[in-house]
């Protein structure tokens, strides 16, 4: 087996959580999930559309750190409205930061404490609610701990299965949480009542470790899968292409 | 026609207590000269309705605001406004907390003179909680659909910051993205737009495609000629957000001795050229 890191395993989480996805807008927020969305387009998923994180679509895939010198190839013009119409149309995948979340997949990036007066004010519910209940979500934990899987969140911003179903099935049909990719595993919703599930433990990861640091009951399979370990080939595009300067490495230890 | 004004001149119209809508993004091509001009002033009680950045900070740290409609508040490469945080933390004004698309769609509704605008945006999560007055509306077709009703923002007052304008109203950006300018100005009763150099019209479109010229002159009342205007915040392609400055300012808000000497050095200044040469002094 070849000689990988965490960060390199959780770089391929992310880019399986955009399996599948074809042409769609792949948004990601965060280093490792930059790494992974640009990962699976470079890998197995070509026709994921992606910005230069100001206001253009390019087809080139430069590495996390900026611009390599080389001109991007802009595909199309991306500006914040025609991205909110993107969002609304349905057409995007977004990798986005918790804060908190719990077994239903409520998420708060808002603010830490009672939003009248928060003990810490953080992003603001920036695009969360909209995002989540008009296309696939999925979220990024760098620090898997109790304080950020939580029986309850402070403040709802991404929209969880519980409260998507009390909306009624017309008003929840695009509401899709898809993973949650943490520096020790990977979890899904892929249960009856869309409880978080323990997908798959990162590799030297235990299930205790994973059991301790979540605030909730997580629902655990029989038989507990280990995540993918990244091949010879994705560890090379990961550190040639995508993340020369090793920036996964001070998200993820 | 000639709608040449100054900050002074604009910033006089307006009375505390108002609704103000700032245009830009973050910490992006941010009318920074009508805001320096609006902490010179006496106003207080503020309505402020922004895609947040140092425009909201500023406005926060100086106890100018009474009510802030917003999705966000960063710095772009600060992702957290500290100044915003500190004055959130204090409790120190009403936080009407938005998707940000939900602002879009306030700006558009107001911009439209209808009530409001049905999206999806918001249902579910805690937006509905956080801000009480916000109703659904049930679609009146045999889908029967709820969605949020985001009621328009109506503005007594916009103030927007552009590349080039011409002396008419007419405004053009250089940079990447026109963000949600447009509306903010048809969503307002008062539309000023400060850039960063007037020129004659038959120059506009020397300067970049007609595509650029976003905004025409039936959308604006006055034009102020406001160069290095948008300043600390980047105004491409004339100039880059100024990062030393900006944490410099960001770094203040820890440290009370240190928020005076800002204030005093920077802000606390008779003019905008004031303000201009204390920055070219550093």
């Amino acid at each position: 087996m070849s000689d990988f890191t965490r960060a390199e395993v959780c770089a391929v989480a992310v880019a399986e959580a955009f399996r599948g996805d074809g042409e769609m807008l792949a948004s990601s927020f965060g280093t490792v999930p930059a790494i992974g969305a640009r990962l699976a387009k470079l890998t197995f998923e070509p026709d994921l559309l992606m910005t230069d994180g100001i206001a253009s679509a390019i087809t080139n895939v430069p590495p996390v750190s900026g611009p390599n010198g080389e001109e991007n190839i802009v595909e199309s013009w991306l500006p914040f409205r025609t991205i909110f119409d993107l969002l609304w149309s349905g057409t995007r995948h977004v990798m986005m930061v918790a804060s908190q979340i719990d077994r239903y997949a409520n998420q708060n990036f808002a603010c830490i404490g009672p939003h009248e007066k928060p003990k810490a004010q953080l992003l603001g519910m920036r695009g969360a609610p909209g995002n989540t209940i008009s296309h696939r979500t999925s979220y990024w934990v760098p620090n898997h701990s109790s304080r950020v899987f939580v029986e309850k969140v402070d403040v709802v911003s991404g929209v969880g299965y519980d409260r998507a179903a009390e909306l009624g099935e017309r008003s929840s049909r695009f509401h899709c949480i898809h993973r949650v990719v943490s520096n020790l595993g990977v979890f899904d919703f892929e249960t009856p009542d869309h409880r978080m599930r323990l997908r798959s433990l990162h590799p030297g990861v235990s299930l205790d470790e994973v059991v301790e640091n979540t605030g909730f009951d997580l629902v655990i399979p029989d038989e507990v899968s280990e995540s993918r370990a990244p091949s010879d080939e994705e560890v090379r595009i990961i550190r040639e292409v995508l993340d020369p300067e090793g920036l996964a490495a001070r998200e993820v230890s | 026609m000639d709608k040449r004004t100054t900050e002074k001149e604009a910033v006089a119209e307006l009375e505390s207590g108002m609704t103000i809508g700032i245009g830009g993004w973050g910490s992006r091509r941010k009318p920074m000269s009508v805001v320096r001009e609006i902490l010179r002033s006496d106003l207080r009680e503020l309505t402020v309705v922004s895609y947040g950045g140092p425009d909201v900070g500023l406005l926060c740290a100086t106890g100018r605001v009474k009510r802030l409609i917003y999705g966000f508040v960063s710095l772009d490469s600060i992702p957290l406004e500290p100044h915003f945080r500190k004055a959130r933390q204090a409790g120190g004004f009403q936080a009407s907390e938005l998707d940000e698309g939900m602002l879009q769609w306030g700006l558009y509704a107001a911009a439209q003179r209808i009530p409001f605008l049905p999206t999806r945006a918001g249902l579910g999560s805690d937006v509905l909680k956080i801000n009480p007055d916000l109703k659904l509306v049930k679609s009146p077709y045999e889908d029967g659909e709820e969605l949020v009703a985001m009621p328009a923002l109506e503005l007594d007052a916009a103030f927007i910051h552009m590349s080039r304008a011409d002396v008419r109203g007419n405004g053009q950006f250089l940079g990447p993205d026109p963000y949600f300018d447009d509306l903010y100005c048809m969503a307002a009763k008062r539309r000023f737009m400060s850039c960063e150099k007037i020129v004659d019209t038959a120059d506009l479109s020397k300067s970049g495609s007609f595509h650029t010229l976003k905004i025409h002159r039936a959308m604006i009342d006055g034009v102020i000629e406001a160069p290095n205007g948008a300043h600390f915040t980047e105004c491409p392609p004339d100039y880059d957000r100024d990062e030393a400055f900006q944490r410099e300012y960001a770094a203040t808000a820890k440290d009370p001795e240190a928020w005076e000497a800002f204030k005093a050095r920077y802000l606390d200044l008779e003019s905008e050229a004031a303000y201009q040469e204390a920055v070219r002094a550093r």
